[in-house]
């Protein structure tokens, strides 16, 4: 009987360690790929020493597709900038960390920089849910924070953006439009444009997915279209089958998703194979060919922030550096934006030291002139208003067609 | 009633997957009192063996007949998913057969960690999910209003024809009853000539081919994997091999179907929706370790693995 009892014991411990795994398994590796950017010119006087641009995107896992463009982007527009001279008697370099889209990670990351003291500002994050845990820690050093990505509105405007907005943090910045543009955009094509009526949501239940799963709802309903069902995926699942069986019964003729492509593509495919023919919608979290490479079908959509960056004059430059630096990875949505963020944080900080040296006093300065920072960029005119998201509002919807994504809309 | 039969179905497809890696859970407690934490990942290990069999071994001429095709990566699944579990058995768990409990459960923790990032850095671009070849029949089973995919059909008729040679394998042959000895008495198993580390290998290398089996047929059914499918479906697993009596094999692959039944059935019918379809599992799993810790079929069936 003893040996039983030892068995049970060792069983009950067992589901303690389960737990404790289950915990563990949210934090993952934390990989450092760090600085090594800039590959300055011999001609640029950097004398004073080396000044450092962050990122924290997600560098592995299943979004680093997204945060490998965010990463290239920001060390293009850094290695332009030793190029050119940017910033007189400093040469730049990149320091990327890796968040994994996990909020955890992402506030390791935001500690690590805000240590060094020659991090003048970060790019980043991609995930709005990131974001909340960074945002605080880059602010209590007062470090400058642009996100190329984040498009969730409380990060700017606080939890009653839309009645009784208030900046949040000083720090804070983003060069992309947010989802209380987004979602009512995304709303008017499916019920306006494309003539549905009956609309399934399904969110992975993250502040990004949520947040613009409501904007949708909402502006889904003032056009008189129904939201038949609202349902919630877990961020590591891949079978959907009860899910899809629950939305099937809705008749659903158009369904939402907020989240991201890794969910969304899987999502696409099992509902086209439990014989549901209805497109599959997103935000700019789907916008990534991998949704594609994943299941996404013809005659799904997807939202994203600015105008395509392939069609756009201001942007033709920037594509056509990145492809000549040969990065192993695509720019992806954010990649404009990206470069965009990192030029913002760039020349703020040249018209900040205007040839005098840096410290942590000049970070005040720094944050003023961001906010009055007014330039061309990859994405069209870069300027911040006065809660600091991007005054540039232009969103695109994109459909596939033959297994690729195509404009079809672009609005603002 | 369509959406309670279409639930039901889809429970049984979660089941039958969990049900294939739980039983090497409760094999390998049942003969060293190991609680293999690293057996999800030998599962997912076996996914990744069928996928890199598809992408770099196939013929391209072969791989659009499943008849040919799956059976080989079934073949190639087996084989990756058993090598890693001999080799972590002998270097990891061996050197420590006679330590205290904790510490092969600390290591096991430890190898799933190791599998799990290897795969990641190792395998080409598993940094992200990678789409799985659908190798079987690309179609939809159709009982009344509810439909299956083939492939999970499969996935169900395998998963129990398995258990049910594994039961028998483990209840008549020679090695079964070496394996049902190690498992009571080890010590005197070596008096009667039985030799326990053969014995235990062939435990690991029995649960490892399910794993992979497995692995290989989820695969093919999600179509979309990643070095995380182990972990979660694994602890879902080891839910399933706890729920049903460790040390168990009808136990657990009972219990594993409970836990697929109670994912999508919870998600549809209590309260709180899909979102909280993970609660009523562990929900199950707390009640039946407070009201009988030996797990359902703990007590009255003594066959251990």
């Amino acid at each position: 009987m003893k040996g039983r009892d030892v068995r049970n014991q060792t069983a009950k411990a067992a589901v303690l360690v389960a737990a404790g795994a289950l915990v563990l398994a949210a934090c993952g590796t934390n990989k450092t790929e760090s600085g090594g950017g800039g590959g300055g010119q011999a001609s640029c006087d950097q004398s004073k020493g080396t000044l450092v641009v962050g990122v924290i995107s997600p560098l592995t896992g299943e979004l680093s597709a997204l945060g490998k463009g965010i990463e290239n982007s920001t060390r293009l527009a850094v290695d332009q900038a030793n190029e050119k001279c940017a910033v007189k008697g400093y040469k730049l370099a990149v320091d990327a960390q890796d968040d994994q889209k996990n909020p955890t990670l992402g506030a390791q990351a935001a500690t690590k920089l805000s240590t060094d003291p020659n991090v003048v500002g970060v790019v980043g994050t991609l995930n709005s849910s990131v974001a909340q845990s960074v945002q605080p820690i880059l602010a209590q050093k007062k470090i400058l924070q642009i996100s190329p990505a984040n498009t969730n509105d409380t990060l700017t405007k606080g939890k009653d953006f839309a009645t009784a907005p208030k900046r949040q943090f000083d720090t804070y910045f983003r060069t992309c439009t947010v989802d209380s543009l987004q979602g009512p955009t995304a709303a008017d094509y499916l019920t306006k444009k494309a003539g549905k009526k009956a609309i399934a949501i399904v969110t992975d239940g993250l502040t990004y997915g949520e947040g613009l799963a409501d904007e949708v709802t909402k502006q889904a309903q003032k056009n008189g279209a129904k939201v038949v069902t609202r349902e919630k995926v877990g961020e590591k699942d891949t079978d959907f089958s009860g899910v899809i069986a629950k939305i099937k019964p809705t008749n659903p003729d158009a369904l939402f998703f907020g989240g991201q492509y890794p969910q969304a593509g899987p999502l696409s495919k099992q509902l086209k194979n439990a014989g549901i023919n209805i497109p599959v919608m997103g935000g700019d979290g789907i916008f990534d060919d991998k949704f594609i490479e994943l299941g996404g079908k013809d005659g799904d959509l997807a939202t994203s922030v600015g105008a395509p960056t392939e069609s756009l004059d201001s942007a033709k430059a920037f594509v056509e550096a990145y492809k000549a630096k040969n990065y192993k990875e695509g720019f992806s949505a954010y990649g404009a934006f990206s470069y965009d963020a990192a030029n913002a944080i760039i020349g703020s900080l040249a018209t900040t030291l205007n040839g005098g040296d840096w410290s942590d006093s000049k970070r005040a300065d720094l944050l003023t002139n961001v906010g009055k920072y007014k330039s061309g960029g990859a994405t069209g005119e870069i300027a911040f208003d006065q809660y600091g998201d991007s005054t540039n509002k232009v969103l695109t919807v994109y459909q596939v067609s033959s297994g690729k994504w195509s404009a079809v809309e672009t609005t603002g | 009633m369509t959406t309670l039969l279409q639930q039901i179905a889809n429970g049984l497809v979660l089941g039958a997957t969990i049900g294939l890696i739980a039983l090497g859970y409760t094999m390998v407690y049942g003969i060293i009192q190991l609680i293999n934490f690293a057996h999800g990942e030998v599962f997912m290990v076996g996914t990744f063996g069928g996928l890199a069999t598809f992408r770099w071994i196939l013929p391209s001429g072969i791989k659009s007949q499943w008849y040919l095709a799956l059976p080989l990566m079934l073949l190639g699944g087996v084989i990756v998913a058993v090598v890693i579990a001999v080799i972590m058995e002998r270097f990891a768990y061996r050197p420590l057969r006679n330590a205290p409990r904790l510490a092969p459960l600390i290591t096991a923790i430890g190898v799933s960690f190791f599998l799990q990032e290897a795969i990641r850095v190792w395998f080409p671009n598993a940094d992200s999910a990678q789409p799985f070849p659908l190798v079987f029949i690309d179609a939809q089973v159709r009982i009344g209003d509810i439909s299956v995919s083939a492939s999970g059909v499969l996935l169900i008729a395998v998963s129990i024809v398995l258990s049910v040679l594994l039961t028998q394998y483990v209840s008549r042959s020679r090695m079964g009853r070496a394996m049902r000895a190690i498992s009571q008495d080890p010590d005197t198993a070596r008096l009667m000539g039985v030799n326990p580390d053969r014995v235990i290998v062939l435990t690991f290398i029995l649960g490892a081919a399910l794993a992979g089996v497995g692995g290989v047929l989820y695969g093919s059914y999600i179509t979309n994997v990643d070095n995380s499918i182990g972990f979660q479906n694994g602890i879902f697993a080891f839910t399933a091999a706890v729920l049903g009596g460790i040390g168990n094999l009808r136990g657990a692959v009972i219990g594993a179907f409970i836990i697929g039944l109670i994912k999508t059935l919870g998600g549809q019918y209590l309260p709180g929706g899909s979102s909280y379809d993970y609660v009523w599992i562990f929900l199950v799993l707390i009640l039946v370790l407070v009201f009988r810790p030996q797990g359902l079929f703990g007590e009255a069936e003594r066959v251990r693995a």
